[in-house]
């Protein structure tokens, strides 16, 4: 079994990245990060050794990409009327305020928290996605859900 | 955590299969597309086109199915296969034109990668050049090739074409009458010849 042709790759693992992405960064800037993340795949794909786990190998690219987005935001000068616009709101379900307390958590727990407890991902995978060990993983989502907790009325349910 | 799963986000169908079309559109300008394909609607049913910088290098029937075809070339080329009609455009409209007996020549340069064996190669060179509307025999094909008694292996060349009609194996015959075999049906064969005016009716 070698690589799937491209197309049938991106036809297969689209929906899951552009949900990831989705709720990572927002409407306003889900499109080029996913299309980001799959120019970044199709560079490296030729050379992909290890065909067997491509749906982690593509959300591992786009939690880099999602992390990189969030640090450019950060760098970059805000007008401070502009602050509050953590990810774009609007066209989101769920409570507004959660997603604000959730775009405001350290990136490494923001992502943890949303493949863990947003997309349902086993905790093997959201390691993978992060590029560290599981406890990491553990202890990033663990703790960007005690923060979520206390920024606001999120009940354990 | 019900409320966080919440936040996972309706329906992205639509949104994602127009971002993977940006993705192709993208990856093309980056030149990172080794493989373009498309299917094109044509009186003989939808088929299956792939090109490379070269050039044509696959034309397929339905029956073979895309994902098939697909994977083959992803095999054989390069798994960087992408839709991209654009890439593929110069050589469907050649195909239209050809089909609404406007062209009787093919331009587009083609990729021969995926022809196999030397002999194939020149058998199929050969064909090349047998005119719109005329017919030659698979003696006559093997014998321009270098084997006049090699008819049957370039028989076997002319069913593995890697691009039928523009390569026109349909206009090979047997010496002993009858239109022959076609890899891509018989019908399909006299449907062609039919339309170049080399077989009444």
């Amino acid at each position: 079994m070698g690589l799937p042709p491209f197309s049938r790759f991106m036809e297969e693992h689209r929906v899951p990245v552009y949900r990831f992405l989705l709720a990572a960064v927002g409407p306003s800037a889900a499109d080029d990060c996913f299309q980001d993340t799959f120019i970044s795949a199709l560079r490296a794909y030729p050379k992909l050794r290890d065909e067997r786990n491509l749906r982690g190998w593509v959300i591992t690219i786009a939690t880099r990409k999602a992390l990189d987005h969030w640090r450019a935001e950060r760098r970059r000068p805000i007008p401070v009327e502009r602050l509050p616009e953590q990810p774009v709101l609007e066209h989101l379900d769920g409570d507004p305020e959660l997603w604000r307390a959730v775009g405001a958590l350290p990136p490494m727990q923001r992502a943890a928290v949303i493949h863990r407890y947003v997309l349902d991902l086993p905790y093997a995978d959201v390691a993978s996605a992060l590029d560290c060990t599981e406890e990491a993983a553990r202890a990033n989502a663990y703790e960007g859900r005690r923060k979520l907790r206390a920024l606001t009325s999120l009940e354990e349910r | 955590m019900k409320e966080l799963r919440k936040l996972r986000t309706g329906d992205v169908e639509d949104a994602s299969r127009r971002a993977a079309e940006l993705v192709g559109v993208r990856a093309a300008r980056a030149g990172l597309v080794d493989v373009a394909y498309a299917t094109v609607d044509t009186p003989v049913g939808a088929l299956i086109l792939a090109t490379t910088r070269t050039g044509l290098v696959r034309l397929a029937f339905p029956e073979e199915g895309l994902d098939h075809v697909l994977e083959d070339l992803a095999a054989s080329l390069s798994p960087r296969v992408l839709e991209n009609p654009r890439m593929t455009d110069p050589v469907r409209r050649e195909l239209d034109a050809y089909f609404e007996g406007r062209r009787r020549t093919f331009r587009a340069a083609i990729d021969w990668s995926l022809a196999s064996g030397r002999f194939s190669r020149r058998v199929l060179e050969e064909t090349a050049r047998i005119p719109f509307g005329s017919v030659s025999t698979y003696g006559d094909v093997a014998g321009r090739a270098g084997s006049p008694r090699a008819a049957r292996a370039a028989g076997n060349a002319l069913h593995d074409n890697p691009v039928p009609i523009v390569v026109p194996c349909h206009r090979v015959v047997p010496s002993s009458g009858g239109i022959g075999k076609y890899g891509g049906n018989e019908w399909r064969k006299a449907y062609l010849l039919r339309l170049e005016g080399a077989l009444a009716g």
